[in-house]
């Protein structure tokens, strides 16, 4: 049953499975791309944001000749407020401009509207606020810490979600077991962080009274429906348009407040009103991510057999909690996916979201499984360490092999390659030859060493799983409209909102494959509320599933509907019909008609149809799927300078596998960026605030993104395991590059660590810390120069 | 707030009259004055290079000069690329080797490569990594990037 086959493509498919050019290329590389922040507008407005991290705000002076917005001028605009309906959530609201007090560093106090954007920023500057400073709760620890301020009225103790699970036989078999190995690991903060920082657009027209706002969004739909809530007005009264969206990774699939206030002043003013991120905005004040301390346990066999696992995670998810999907994101995503791809029956959890002032946190690429599973897999290695086996051994005794698996908190995964992924991983990176390398190495007092990440990826999962969070909103289910026009051109309408994903590209494939029409003619259309059907927008690697689902069923509905009208037009029997090169042909004969022929037939001749055959040519098609498992194996060898903490990523190589490949180009793409995103995080991206909350890394010259230099090539080798949860039989890619590296890198490090008796369990692993460790280290285990100090190997 | 100053700026071969003030940024002049947007803003403080496009001859973060340090000079950006509905040499290897996802990044990395190959068509792999670090992208991991302008420069030497 096992369906495990190298490379893409095969089945005597046409268009699927090939690395066809990307259709959004050609404008894009001409400049001729589209974003918000290329619009012309009336007015600009300057955010004036808080530099204190708590206290209240005792007055805003305004100078003189300066138009400046504040809460008390947007009374009646609604608090961002996301609900869950379980976990013991306290729900919080978020002032779209601080009312009364601010609560983190960069909080929205005041907008300032001017005729241009320099404007807008001198009289911002020249904006007065005066706080009663107080103190700051910047820790997620601090937060729960006895006698910590209060941040919001109705949440005592600062936790706002606490999710908790236990399986009745855990106790047993907890203190049965022969070893418990435990890892405390730190995932520092971060920023998403995409080249293009967040930007909106408003503009009012007086003859219908709507607005149309332009912004960088993942989510139209979701923006439009939550902004007219906000303001209270019937979502018709509200365009909101995605264009070209210049990168998200999970920063944009959240509600900006700023987005809301664009749009109310639009109407305020009736004209055009228009928001420009600055980087320093976008690092102090947009999305945060990953911030969590996990204290993970494994009750291990004397077999060195996973029996159970106890897991406490703690997320400070910032000031507030954000829309749609609430701060339980990270700590509930841990929760249900923490056991990974390990076979583990017995689990104890508990997962809380706590709030401190700091920025709030939203997704980013992976959302908490780069935590987790780097969490998971040092648990792994050090487990191998007191077993003294192999790490790769202790992943061959209890990755998953059998499928389906019921996970211990529910969780069905379908049939993957988690143990093919690690052996094709083993042989490519060829361990011996590794491990002499790497004692030559040490004899020369030089240090390498090399580390595996396997990990499971949850994805393209639809409504039932995002109902089992308890959202008051629930995104999953995608629907695509696709129509063939009277001159026979073939447009698909989307509910998802690509930025860079090149779905354009792989759903145009989808759909030739299904109708015959050369994809290059096909136009995948999304982003504009007004043009494309509700839906949940791109995030958590569910597109090219969800919305590849629903094209395919528009498609073959499509295809159903032009196989009748060719029977009609050839008066042949459908099944003697086949689609390809824009026509249809009766098999064994001369006999054909073109798309063009039959589009024009269906709207304009629909009377030759005598009633059977309902006019047009448009099929809708809805899919929202269970979810499927995609997995990989992930392979880093460093090389750690000692003198310096400094790592250096020599080579990392993926085996990966995401089921049928629909263009394995875009999907390679997928996976170098991910990988590069999860080396920022693993070794360079961090936020940090001091302890009165002030942010220290406001620039990206020390929120740093890796570049050229820090990425090494990075080698891909492909499996497929078609999913039988997805009717495409794709499994998602966009977010597994990025789950890995933190766990492959900080493995690595470790091992190349080996000789100096110390670990660490903290990303990112930057020279700082790593420095500390071995400054620590005992002496006989210090690093001199030109030699190995041979304390373990 | 501040006295303007007339200037012409040469973009692409054309002559754009503009009146800006003297803190405005060449970034800024060149999106917003003579309206092309090709040229994308990113960081503002020189560090992401979105914004770079070609001054006499050499590439330079248009968010560090100002517009009226570049009167009288030669200014090329992404628009100016192609020959007409012909591709520049580095335009085409980026579509055909997926150098670019979100795009946003793209007329930066294209205007730097054009740039320093026009200078060094013969540079070395190593050098040439040096030279993209220069700019950030968040999208590809600079795997295609990289190979992009590899191939590129074995055209761009063709010519």
């Amino acid at each position: 049953m096992s369906a495990h086959t190298k490379g893409s493509g095969g089945d005597g498919l046409k268009w699927v499975g090939r690395s066809i050019r990307r259709l959004e290329d050609p404008a894009l590389v001409q400049g001729r791309g589209r974003f918000t922040a290329d619009l012309p507008a009336a007015h600009w407005v300057r955010f004036v944001r808080s530099p204190n991290a708590a206290g209240k705000i005792r007055g805003i002076t305004a100078p003189d000749g300066a138009v400046v917005i504040t809460a008390a001028d947007i009374a009646g605009v609604k608090k961002i407020t996301p609900m869950l309906h379980k976990f013991n959530y306290k729900p919080v609201g978020q002032p779209i401009l601080a009312e009364g007090e601010v609560r983190f560093v960069g909080e929205a106090v005041a907008a300032v509207v001017a005729a241009t954007e320099e404007d807008a920023e001198d009289f911002a500057d020249l904006v007065e606020i005066d706080i009663e400073d107080a103190p700051a709760l910047v820790d997620g620890r601090a937060a729960i810490a006895d006698g910590a301020p209060q941040l919001h009225a109705g949440v005592p103790g600062n936790v706002i979600v606490k999710g908790e699970f236990k399986t009745p036989g855990f106790d047993d078999v907890w203190t049965g077991a022969a070893k418990i190995i435990r890892c405390e690991a730190r995932s520092n903060r971060q920023n998403a962080t995409p080249m293009e920082a967040r930007a909106a657009h408003a503009a009012y027209d007086s003859a219908t009274g709507r607005i149309t706002l332009h912004c960088t969004t993942q989510m139209p739909h979701l923006v439009r429906t939550a902004i007219a809530d906000c303001l209270g007005i019937p979502e018709s009264d509200l365009r909101v348009i995605a264009p070209d969206v210049g990168g998200g990774f999970g920063q944009k699939m959240s509600l900006c407040p700023e987005y809301v206030l664009i749009a109310w002043l639009a109407r305020h003013l009736q004209s055009s009103v228009a928001w420009t991120e600055d980087r320093r905005e976008n690092l102090i004040a947009s999305f945060h991510s990953r911030d969590q301390y996990i204290t993970l346990e494994g009750a291990f066999d004397a077999n060195a057999k996973l029996l159970a696992l106890r897991a406490n995670v703690l997320a400070n998810t910032g000031a507030y909690s954000c829309f749609p999907t609430s701060c339980g994101m990270e700590p509930l995503m841990a929760m249900a996916e923490m056991p990974g791809p390990y076979d583990v029956q017995q689990y104890e959890c508990l997962a809380r979201a706590v709030v401190t002032n700091t920025c709030t946190m939203g997704a980013y690429r992976g959302v908490s499984r780069p935590s987790i599973t780097f969490t998971l897999e040092r648990l792994m290695d050090k487990a191998a360490k007191a077993f003294a086996i192999d790490p790769l051994d202790i992943r061959r005794k209890n990755l998953i092999t059998q499928f389906p698996y019921k996970s211990a908190i529910g969780l069905e995964y379908d049939e993957a390659s988690y143990r093919e992924t690690m052996e094709t991983a083993v042989e490519a990176i060829n361990v011996p030859a590794f491990r002499a390398r790497q004692q030559l190495a040490r004899d020369k007092g030089e240090y390498l060493g090399i580390g595996f990440a396997t990990f499971s990826e949850r994805t393209g999962y639809g409504s039932p799983a995002f109902a089992a969070r308890g959202m008051a909103i629930t995104p999953g289910w995608e629907t695509v409209h696709i129509s063939v026009d009277p001159s026979g051109f073939v447009e698909a309408r989307i509910g998802s909102s690509p930025h860079g994903q090149g779905l354009r590209t792989t759903l145009a494939q989808i759909i030739a494959e299904e109708i015959g029409v050369p994809p290059q003619t096909i136009k995948v259309v999304h982003g504009d509320t007004d043009t494309a059907p509700y839906g949940w927008g791109t995030f958590a690697s569910r597109s090219l599933v969800i919305s590849g689902g629903a094209t395919l069923i528009a498609a073959r509905k499509v295809r159903a509907k032009l196989l009748k009208i060719a029977g009609h037009m050839l008066e042949a029997a459908e099944t003697d019909i086949v689609l390809e090169d824009g026509k249809a042909k009766v098999a064994g004969t001369d006999r054909e008609v073109t798309v063009a022929a039959m589009a024009r037939e269906a709207y304009t001749q629909t009377h030759r149809f005598k009633g059977e055959i309902e006019p047009g040519l448009t099929e809708s098609g809805t899919y929202d799927p269970p979810g499927t498992f995609s997995n990989a194996c992930h392979v880093a060898i460093v090389r750690l300078d000692v003198e310096t903490g400094h790592v250096k990523v020599e080579r990392y190589l993926v085996a990966e596998d995401a089921g049928r490949i629909i263009n394995p180009m875009i999907a390679d793409g997928q996976v170098h960026g991910g990988v590069a995103q999860g080396i920022g995080n693993a070794l360079l991206e961090e936020i940090i605030y001091d302890e009165s909350g002030a942010i220290l890394t406001a620039n990206l010259a020390d929120f740093m993104p890796p570049t050229a230099h820090e990425i090494p090539p990075i080698e891909l080798h492909h499996m497929e395991t078609p999913s039988t949860q997805s009717i495409t039989r794709a499994k998602g890619l966009g977010e597994g590059g990025t789950i890995g590296p933190p766990a492959a890198i900080v493995n690595a490090i470790n091992d190349a660590l080996t000789p100096f008796n110390v670990e660490i369990d903290t990303i990112p692993a930057t020279p700082q810390r790593i420095r500390a460790l071995l400054r620590n280290a005992t002496n006989s285990a210090r690093p001199r120069a030109g030699g190995d100090p041979g304390a373990t190997t | 707030m501040t006295d303007k100053t007339a200037i012409t700026l040469t973009i692409n071969g054309k002559d754009h009259k503009i009146s800006v003030e003297p803190r405005r940024t060449l970034a800024d002049a060149i999106r917003e004055d003579c309206g092309q947007t090709g040229t994308h803003i990113g960081c503002e403080h020189g560090v992401c290079g979105a914004c770079t496009v070609i001054v006499d001859d050499a590439p330079v973060r248009s968010c560090l000069m100002f517009a009226v340090q570049a009167e009288g000079k030669t200014i090329r950006t992404v628009e100016g690329l192609a020959d007409g509905d012909k591709l520049h040499p580095m335009q085409q290897a980026f579509m055909d080797n997926h150098g670019l996802q979100c795009g946003f990044c793209t007329p930066g990395f294209l205007m730097l490569a054009v740039g320093v190959l026009e200078r060094e068509p013969d540079i070395s792999d190593e050098a040439l990594i040096d030279v993209l670090s220069s700019n950030l992208c968040r999208c590809t991991g600079y795997q295609n990037i990289i190979k992009s302008v590899r191939a590129a420069a074995r055209e761009m030497r063709k010519a």
